[in-house]
């Protein structure tokens, strides 16, 4: 009767989730506040942006590297047709900076740092270091989330920033050197058509609220996970597949709202 | 891991952040320009320009040599008047001439700069008189018509 049993648990499912959403919009909002906490350490802070950040940068320079390159590959073979190869730079850098540079930086920081951040606290959870720090009056909220709550916000900007960077200069050592597109129109094109408002800092704020949603759901699922070995490996996957969906799905809201 | 190992590495990686938001405001953004600061400046008069920008390149036989600064409007003649910034180790002759050409079909524009024979350089700051002004696609359409239209007849 598998088939009878598929209406009633898509129900209690979808009955599950909504509670879930407070739930999990809840322990975000006390991280968030937990900074106030006077267990919040800056040390701590500093741990995990070396943590997320420092340890992901040599990944983020050689992904962003080759997103360049395939970019000043592509872009060429198509304006080529045209004639318009002039074009090139432009075309690099406005996919770099307002796309490819955010989401590919959050999906690969979710890759690199968000299940590493859920297999932590899902294994803190099952050994009960978090009771454990409640029954000795440390806030778990201050000691342990929030400071990788916000060095994932703080980190994922930074990240983008030299994803755009490294990429751009991937996409010119292509076009330029080898596919041989004129040096000087590569870049006057690129500067006469990306705004530093309306270009750069977009993609950033954009990548401001992957970091957030990211290592919102993956400490969400460290924290709800099933305090078992199997439970751990389940939250795991679950937090990379949930914030990889979360950021494409984020993405369009955002390039909607932004870019119009 | 130590802490004051931590604290430097975390403080590189803020500053590497900085760095290349820098670089990318200036160099990717239109914030400022810094490619051809220590050239000198030239002018032209256009009595059309298209749609020539500012850090257009200026050419000559094909080889970038400067770029347009400033594109002004002479409230006297009417005229466009274009400031460019050439490279110090290009020195042109009094009888230069100066066109706006169009890379490809669709492509930008530019400023071609066609050398003349005089013994006499250009002072910086002088202005090149001998201009022929951007080549108005639509216009061209638009006689190309007409013409058509009025030879059947």
């Amino acid at each position: 009767m598998a088939f009878l049993d598929f209406v009633p648990n898509l129900g209690r499912r979808v009955l599950l989730t909504i509670p879930n959403l407070g739930a999990a919009t809840r322990f975000l909002l006390r991280s968030l506040v937990a900074v106030l906490n006077r267990h919040f350490s800056i040390q701590q802070l500093l741990k995990q942006v070396y943590g997320f950040g420092v340890r992901s940068l040599l990944l983020m320079m050689i992904a962003a590297f080759f997103t360049g390159m395939v970019l000043g590959f592509q872009g060429y073979y198509a304006l080529v047709r045209f004639g318009a190869t002039s074009a090139l730079g432009t075309l690099v850098a406005l996919s770099l900076l307002r796309e490819l540079g955010p989401v590919l930086t959050a999906l690969l920081f979710a890759g690199r740092a968000g299940s590493a951040l859920t297999a932590e606290i899902s294994s803190m959870k099952a050994t009960e270091q978090l009771s454990a720090m409640e029954m000795m009056a440390v806030n778990p909220f201050a000691w342990v989330v929030a400071p990788r709550l916000w060095a994932g916000i703080i980190v994922v900007p930074i990240l983008c920033v030299i994803f755009d960077l490294v990429g751009i200069f991937g996409g010119y050592l292509i076009s330029v050197p080898v596919l041989g597109v004129d040096g000087g129109t590569f870049w006057a094109q690129m500067q006469s058509n990306v705004t530093f408002s309306g270009d750069i800092l977009t993609g950033l704020f954009k990548a401001l609220c992957f970091g957030l949603v990211v290592t919102w759901i993956a400490a969400w699922q460290g924290y709800a996970a099933q305090p078992t070995a199997e439970g751990v490996g389940n939250a795991t996957t679950r937090s990379v597949v949930t914030a990889s969906l979360a950021v494409l799905g984020l993405d369009f809201i955002l390039t909607a709202l932004l870019f119009t | 891991m130590e802490k004051r190992a931590i604290d430097w590495w975390v403080g590189i990686f803020v500053l590497l952040g900085i760095a290349a938001l820098v670089v990318l405001a200036l160099r990717v953004g239109n914030l400022s320009g810094f490619a051809y600061n220590d050239g000198y400046v030239l002018h032209a008069d256009f009595s059309n320009v298209g749609s020539l920008k500012v850090r257009s390149p200026v050419r000559l036989g094909g080889v970038t040599i400067g770029e347009v600064t400033h594109i002004g409007m002479n409230p006297k003649t009417f005229m466009a008047n274009v400031t460019m910034r050439i490279e110090p180790k290009v020195k042109l002759p009094m009888d230069t001439g100066a066109s706006i050409y169009t890379a490809g079909l669709l492509g930008e524009q530019y400023v071609a700069i066609q050398p003349g024979g005089m013994p006499q350089n250009l002072k910086p700051g002088s202005t090149i008189t001998m201009t022929q002004s951007a080549v108005n696609l639509d216009q061209l359409i638009g006689q190309m018509v007409f013409n058509k239209a009025s030879g059947s007849k």
